[in-house]
Formats: C-alpha cells, sequence, structure tokens
C-alpha cells in the first residue's frame, strides 16, 4: 500500500486530499494530550486564556507515555481511545487543529467538526506501543508536569505511521472496514 | 486443645485403676472407653503435631519481592500463548491490513521482550489474584500492604505508567500506581498462589454485564457477548480476550468474567457445554468482521473463555470483561 508522508504543520491543502485507509507517515511535531489535560485546554478556551501551544495547523496524539528509562527519549507511546476526547476535540478544530491520533470510533460531533474544520482523525496501532516509541527521536514536558503521563509534551518524530480514518468528507474507515468483513 | 484432650486423659486413668480392682461390666466398657480415647487420643495429637510443623510461615518481604518482579514480567513479557495466537490468526486472517497488524503485534511484544520494555504504555490496573492455602501462616506486617508495595516498587522501578488516582471523582493520581484490586480465596494445602494481571483501561471500559432472565437461556447469553463486541468495535483494541462470567450474583458474575481471563489462550472451559459454548461464540465474534483494530477483519477475538456458577432461580446474570491483545498475566506458587 502507498504511504504518503506528510511533515507538520499540516495545511487545509494537505488535509483535504487525504481520504479514509490511506497511510501517512507523519513528520514534524507532535503535541501529546489525553483526558485531563484537554479539560484543561478546554477550560482556558472558555475562559478565553491563551493556550500552551497554538493548535494551528497542529496535531495531538492522544497518549500518555510509560517514564522513559534512562538513556531513552520516551517509554512505550501507544495511542489511547480516542472517544473520551470526543467532548473536547470540536473547540480545538475550530481553533485550527488539523489532526488528532488515537485508537477507536469518534463521536458525530467530531466527525462533524473534522468536515466543518477541514481536520482528519488518524488511527495508531493500540498496543503496539514500544515499536511506536521507535520513531519518535526527542520528548519535552511543555506543560502540566503535575499530570505526570498525562501532561503535554512536545515531541518530534519521524515517519511515526498512522491511517486516515476519519476524512474531510464525512468518510469513516471503521464503518467501512466492519462492513466489508461482516459474515452477510 | 492438646491441654483439653490431656485433661481429659488423666479423668480416664482413674476410672480405670477402680475397673481393675472390681472388674464390673461398667469397669469393662471403661476399659473399652479407655482404648478407644487413646486411640481418639492418638489420632488427635498426630493431627495437632502434623497440623503444628506443617504450618507454613511466609514473611511478608518475600510477598512484595514477588509482586515486584511479577508485575515488570507481565508488562515486557507476553505470554507465548498469546504470541502463539497471533501467528495462528496471522495465517487464517483474510485482511491485508487484518494481517500486516497482527504481524506489527508480534514484532511489538518481541521490541518489548528484547529491551526489557512495557509492551503498551497502559501498564494498567495491578489486578491480584490471591489463593492463600489455609495452612499458611503471613508474618511481617500487613498482608495487602505488602501487595501494594510490590506494586508500589513494580511500577516505579520498571518505568511503568501510573494509572491510577486515588479518589474517582477528584481524579488525582496516586503516583505509584497503588491501590490495586486484590481478590483473596482461601483454599486448603500450605501454598501461596499469587497472581498479578495488568489490566488496561481501554478493554476494560468496554466491558459490560447485564441480568438475562432465566428465560433468555443460551441464546441471551449469546447475543449479549456478541452484542458488546460489537458495540465496543476498535475501542478495546482488537483482537481481544473475551472473558465470560455467567450466574452467581450481580458482583459474582463480574468476578468470575475476570477470572476467565486468567485461563491460557484456547485452553477449554472443564464443562462440555460450555466448552461448546465458547467455541460457538468464537466463532460469532469472528464473523462480525471488527477485525484487527476494528478495521476490518476475521480476527476479533483470539479466544473466548467462560466461567459459570450456581444462579438464583430468578437471575441469569452475564458479565462480559473484555482484555486487549496485550493479554497480561505471571503468576507464583509460595
Amino acid at each position: 500500500m502507498t504511504q504518503i508522508r506528510l511533515t507538520t504543520p499540516l495545511t487545509d491543502e494537505m488535509v483535504e486530499k487525504l481520504r479514509i485507509g490511506q497511510q501517512v507517515l507523519l513528520n514534524g511535531t507532535l503535541y501529546t494530550g489525553r483526558d485531563a489535560a484537554h479539560k484543561r485546554l478546554v477550560d482556558l478556551i472558555k475562559q478565553g486564556k491563551e493556550l500552551p501551544f497554538d493548535p494551528k495547523g497542529q496535531v495531538i496524539y492522544y497518549v500518555g507515555p510509560t517514564p522513559a528509562k534512562p538513556g531513552k527519549v520516551i517509554g512505550s507511546c501507544g495511542p489511547t481511545t480516542s472517544y473520551r476526547m470526543d467532548p473536547y476535540a470540536p473547540e480545538l478544530y475550530a481553533l485550527g487543529l488539523k489532526a488528532s491520533i488515537g485508537k477507536g470510533k469518534r463521536s458525530p460531533e467530531v466527525i462533524k467538526a473534522l468536515k466543518q474544520y477541514k481536520g482528519v482523525y488518524f488511527a495508531a496501532i493500540g498496543g503496539a506501543a514500544a515499536l511506536i516509541a521507535k520513531s519518535i527521536k526527542s520528548a519535552k514536558v511543555i506543560a502540566y508536569p503535575d499530570l505526570g503521563a498525562e501532561a503535554i509534551h512536545e515531541l518530534v518524530v519521524e515517519d511515526f505511521p498512522v491511517v486516515v480514518v476519519n476524512d474531510v468528507i464525512g468518510g469513516d474507515l471503521y464503518e467501512e472496514g466492519i462492513k466489508i468483513y461482516a459474515a452477510k | 486443645m492438646f491441654n483439653n484432650i490431656q485433661g481429659l486423659g488423666n479423668k480416664h486413668k482413674v476410672a480405670g485403676v477402680t475397673g481393675r480392682i472390681e472388674f464390673t461390666v461398667i469397669n469393662k466398657i471403661s476399659i473399652m472407653v479407655r482404648i478407644l480415647l487413646f486411640i481418639f487420643w492418638g489420632i488427635e495429637s498426630n493431627i495437632t503435631a502434623k497440623g503444628g510443623t506443617t504450618i507454613k510461615t511466609i514473611n511478608t518481604s518475600v510477598i512484595t519481592e514477588a509482586v515486584k518482579k511479577m508485575c515488570q514480567d507481565a508488562n515486557f513479557n507476553l505470554g507465548n500463548d498469546v504470541m502463539e495466537a497471533f501467528k495462528k490468526y496471522y495465517e487464517s486472517e483474510v485482511s491485508l491490513t487484518g494481517k500486516e497488524i497482527l504481524q506489527i503485534l508480534i514484532k511489538n511484544a518481541e521490541i518489548a521482550r528484547e529491551e526489557q520494555a512495557p509492551m503498551c504504555q497502559d501498564t494498567g490496573f495491578a489486578v491480584v489474584f490471591v489463593e492463600l492455602g489455609q495452612d499458611v501462616r503471613i508474618e511481617g506486617g500487613d498482608f495487602y500492604e505488602a501487595i501494594n508495595e510490590g506494586v508500589r516498587q513494580g511500577y516505579t522501578e520498571g518505568y511503568l505508567r501510573k494509572s491510577i488516582v486515588s479518589h474517582p471523582l477528584e481524579r488525582k493520581n496516586t503516583g505509584d500506581n497503588t491501590p490495586a484490586v486484590i481478590h483473596t480465596k482461601i483454599v486448603p494445602g500450605k501454598n501461596l498462589r499469587i497472581i498479578v494481571a495488568p489490566k488496561g483501561g481501554g478493554s476494560e471500559n468496554m466491558s459490560a454485564i447485564k441480568m438475562l432472565k432465566p428465560a433468555d437461556g443460551v441464546e441471551g447469553v449469546k447475543k449479549f457477548v456478541v452484542d458488546t463486541i460489537k458495540a465496543a468495535g476498535p475501542n478495546p483494541c482488537p483482537p481481544v480476550v473475551v472473558g465470560v462470567g455467567i450466574g452467581g450474583t450481580y458482583e459474582k458474575a463480574a468476578l468470575l468474567s475476570k477470572e476467565a481471563l486468567l485461563r491460557e489462550l484456547g485452553e477449554k472451559s472443564k464443562y462440555p457445554d460450555i466448552a461448546k459454548l465458547e467455541e460457538e461464540l468464537l466463532e460469532e465474534i469472528n464473523k462480525t468482521g471488527v477485525g484487527p483494530q476494528g478495521l476490518g477483519g476475521k480476527t476479533t477475538a483470539l479466544a473466548v473463555h467462560i466461567e459459570i456458577y450456581g444462579a438464583h432461580i430468578a437471575s441469569l446474570p452475564v458479565a462480559v470483561n473484555l482484555n486487549c491483545h496485550a493479554a497480561r498475566h505471571k503468576e507464583v506458587v509460595l
């Protein structure tokens, strides 16, 4: 299968071309965030305050890595289940976030936000955390160190493998994939 | 207890001396009673003596060390049963993406093993099953604290993720992955068996329980299990291991479903009808099309394990506990 190589920050043009099922190798910067960090980010948006990073053109990776062993950049680093971030995601896409990476289905509200704000949702392979960590070249905590594994990290990645699950035209790879293989 | 019997014996000896002088029927009985008591006495002493010498003492420091090691071992070294299942389903999977994912999971487990790194970043809630032999005595402190200390050391020293908050609503991380969830059973014998099964949140969140009507029968059970898998879709990181508990009460069914996950993959239920149900359910689940990572395919579950228990005449509880493909558990017998 052909793989598309993309470097962040992502533009509308880059995102609009993506279709469900395409494999993408991401390069550049990703920001990590999961439940607790998302709650804080959205609280800041509601208060009209500045976020710890500008989401415009960026990609958020839903992950809480294990601590780095001495001499390592990061610990194991696979995706967490995305639906828990559904209540927060549309507001971040509205601010220009171009993609999120996780695993599992998104809500109709998120899928609508992807169409409206030109965004995509990628899946990484859940549970392949030791392997995924190999594509992470550097990591530093940029916000909320008190949250431990849930702190926001800035990751620099090389050929980080993901697949397009939801695209800008409302496609859903999970729906399509299951349809093909479900016994009639 | 021994002292009491000794006391009884002394009284009896007095009766016996009288019997030798008069030799009446009563005294004959008295001698027989004495003989019987001697035999009984002997057995009783033996039990006491035997019981006294066979009580095994285990220090809590040994328990802490064992739990610590198992927390790390379980997270670094995926069981061969799961690896074999990946390979088997790689052969039978029809989706190319599905095959690719299974291959990646094999590679991931190999890297984790080589580097002694966690196979998944969710290193889990430390679920600990204890079978405590009734002839074991624990010394050196609080038994549960010894287990929690093992979890604390295992997760901290092993660079495992601390995923536990102390209060479910306040949600402040405890910082050391405690408290563990500990299930204890008292069993005959003098062994202490400890199983550590780190459980990921993603698959735990997709688990479900339902109080069915007895009239729903086996078809109702099957429908609930398959519906749970379909609703979970990609979220629990398929291919999953499906633990099912049928019977008991509300909480018993849930516990059975978790215990079912501890079985070696593919090991069948000892009840032929339940073993058949396990097979049928696995087949049905793998027809849903969910597939590896929910991206479509034939490998949705690696195994279905069912545990059963007696049920109330009014109830048919069914619990489904899903485990992601990182089906981790290690055990030790002390």
